[in-house]
């Protein structure tokens, strides 16, 4: 006699339609803060993923750029903490834009000559996304930690007097950030700091990592399970048209890089199929828009 | 991904001039026609968006169908003859939209239903020959109707992927309202065309088209400024009641809007 067979919760899958988008977690989960809302709780102690060296990513580099690739992402952790990113950088911008995502707090007035000498010596794109969680101290620092906001702005000031704009990345843990009111607000601030075309990116938040101890986890309801997703649906997801390397391999997302069934393979190529969507992020993803490009 | 059975052959030629996003702007469209002939163009062809920004839409298409000049769809006409809500311009950014809808909203209302219908009938694509090169037409890009193709964030490696992709020697396209080109290996690569109907973000008033030459077994591309009457149609943008801002990028060349989409490089060009 067999027993009735309980069906497996089924998951959409979003396929690769074409690898445009690579990100780099070159510096691993390792970071010189530990912000609250952290969906990978990078930390100064974090070493689930490595750095990332110059060879490794070269190759990486060279696997893009017969796949097509058309825009790459640095990330981490915290890249300026990896000694060689300038470097990356370099041979990155030989071959397509770059964005490097950083928390701005390691951004001093040479690493800033220096962005301006590599934007200057190419002919894509170099963009600086720094994040930050509110328009004053009071608001940031519970979330980046004590001084960070004085500290960010500072690096942003120091970008700006360098000729770099860089784009403002605030989380929806700042109230508000979100609405039509809290950008307008967000922008009047970044132009009093100095900042002639303020440029803002307001991502929702992730449940996973320190977010979850912050404020929740994700519930059992928040889930692709048993949905179906229409093509044009399935496309808009970041996974449709990007991956990201670490120092352990591919994986299909930056976000879900701890999670060992989101390692997709040891090359690009291998990683060129359709992803099933069983993870609670995707929910965030689907429901909310999310991409992590600017 | 466009529908490729709706592709139009237009046939081979020597130097063709290609019109890139009109929005409205018939009274550039008709000095862009007068150059076209002067350069000794064999063929002008239109890569879609005659609506949005401008006034008074239905004028652009009289003239583009009374010259019966080849045309593709843009996201404009793809929208208007589809009815949609909205341009499906591919913005991101909640103020960017705004001005987005406000645009579409004026088009879709003062844009006779026959032109809709006509506009219906036009090919997602078209392929046509500059000398030995074959070149395909698209709006966005080869890919997909709304997709920009910026100078800055379209690369060699991601082109020639494109070039293998879409079976093409040269990709000539617009929506994104800037002129430039990437050639790869001679006469193979990028050319978007910019904007007929709005001008570059470069502080002059003038609107560009883009010349296509056979150069021996190469193409050559040449973007040429288009002087206009830009007074005239910001004044006529004004008692049409259409944003100021709008008004302002007639009048001083430099955007005021729909600047979020910029990558850092074409955005740090511009004043706004």
């Amino acid at each position: 006699m067999s027993l009735p067979a309980v069906p497996l919760p089924r998951y959409p899958s979003s396929p690769l339609v074409a690898l445009d988008t690579l990100w780099l977690q070159v510096a691993g989960t390792l970071c010189n803060i530990e912000c609250r809302h952290c969906f990978i709780s990078s930390s100064p102690n974090n070493r689930a993923h490595e750095m990332m060296t110059l060879a490794q990513v070269q190759r990486w580099l060279d696997e893009a750029k017969g796949l097509g690739v058309r825009e790459y992402y640095f990330t981490g952790g915290e890249p300026f903490l990896n000694r060689e990113l300038p470097d990356m950088l370099a041979l990155t911008l030989a071959q397509g834009p770059a964005t490097v995502l950083t928390n701005g707090l390691l951004i001093t007035e040479a690493a800033a000559r220096r962005l301006r000498e590599l934007a200057e010596g190419t002919e894509y794109s170099l963009d600086i996304r720094v994040s930050i969680d509110g328009w004053d101290a009071a608001t940031n620092d519970p979330i980046r930690g004590e001084g960070t906001f004085d500290r960010i702005m500072a690096g942003v000031a120091r970008l700006a007097a360098a000729g770099i704009n860089p784009v403002l990345t605030v989380t929806e843990a700042c109230e508000g950030a979100a609405s039509t009111a809290g950008r307008a607000r967000f922008l009047e601030f970044l132009r009093g700091a100095g900042l002639r075309q303020p440029r803002l990116k307001v991502m929702p938040l992730l449940r996973l990592g320190a977010e979850e101890t912050r404020t929740r986890a994700y519930q059992a309801w928040e889930s692709l399970a048993g949905r179906t997703l229409t093509p044009a649906e399935a496309e808009a997801l970041q996974c449709s048209s990007s991956r990201m390397v670490t120092a352990r391999g591919v994986y299909v997302c930056p976000i879900l890089i701890e999670s060992p069934a989101a390692r997709m393979a040891s090359s690009l190529a291998g990683a060129l199929r359709p992803f099933e969507l069983s993870f609670r992020a995707c929910y965030t993803c689907h429901e909310q828009g999310l991409s992590c490009r600017t | 991904m466009p529908d490729v059975t709706r592709t139009a052959e237009l046939g081979t030629f020597r130097r063709v001039a290609l019109l890139g996003g009109i929005y409205s702007n018939y009274l550039a469209l008709g000095e862009a026609l007068r150059i076209a002939r002067e350069r000794g163009a064999e063929e002008v062809v239109a890569l879609g968006d005659f609506g949005a920004f401008g006034p008074h839409p239905d004028r652009t298409v009289e003239i583009l169908r009374e010259a019966r000049i080849p045309a593709i769809q843009g996201n404009y006409e793809e929208s208007l003859a589809g009815g949609a809500d909205d341009c499906h311009c591919g913005y991101t950014d909640p103020r960017d939209n705004l001005y987005a809808q406000a645009s579409y909203d004026y088009t879709r209302l003062n844009t006779a239903r026959e032109h809709k219908e006509w506009m219906g009938t036009l090919p997602a694509q078209a392929r046509l020959g500059v000398g030995a090169k074959r070149v395909l037409l698209c709006h966005g890009s080869p890919r997909k109707i709304n997709e920009f193709l910026w100078a800055s964030t379209t690369p060699a490696p991601f082109i020639h992927k494109l070039l293998r992709d879409h079976d093409a020697d040269l990709i000539a396209c617009t929506h994104t309202g800037l002129h430039w080109c990437r050639f790869v290996a001679p006469g193979r690569g990028v050319v978007n065309v910019g904007a007929l109907g709005r001008p570059a973000n470069d502080g002059r008033p003038n609107v560009w088209l883009t010349v296509l030459e056979a150069d021996g077994d190469a193409v050559r591309a040449e973007f040429v400024p288009v002087p206009y009457d830009h007074e005239r149609l910001a004044r006529e943008m004004e008692s049409e009641r259409l944003p100021a801002e709008f008004v302002e990028t007639v009048r001083t060349g430099w955007w005021t809007t729909c600047l979020e989409i910029l990558p850092a490089r074409e955005r740090a060009m511009g004043r706004h």
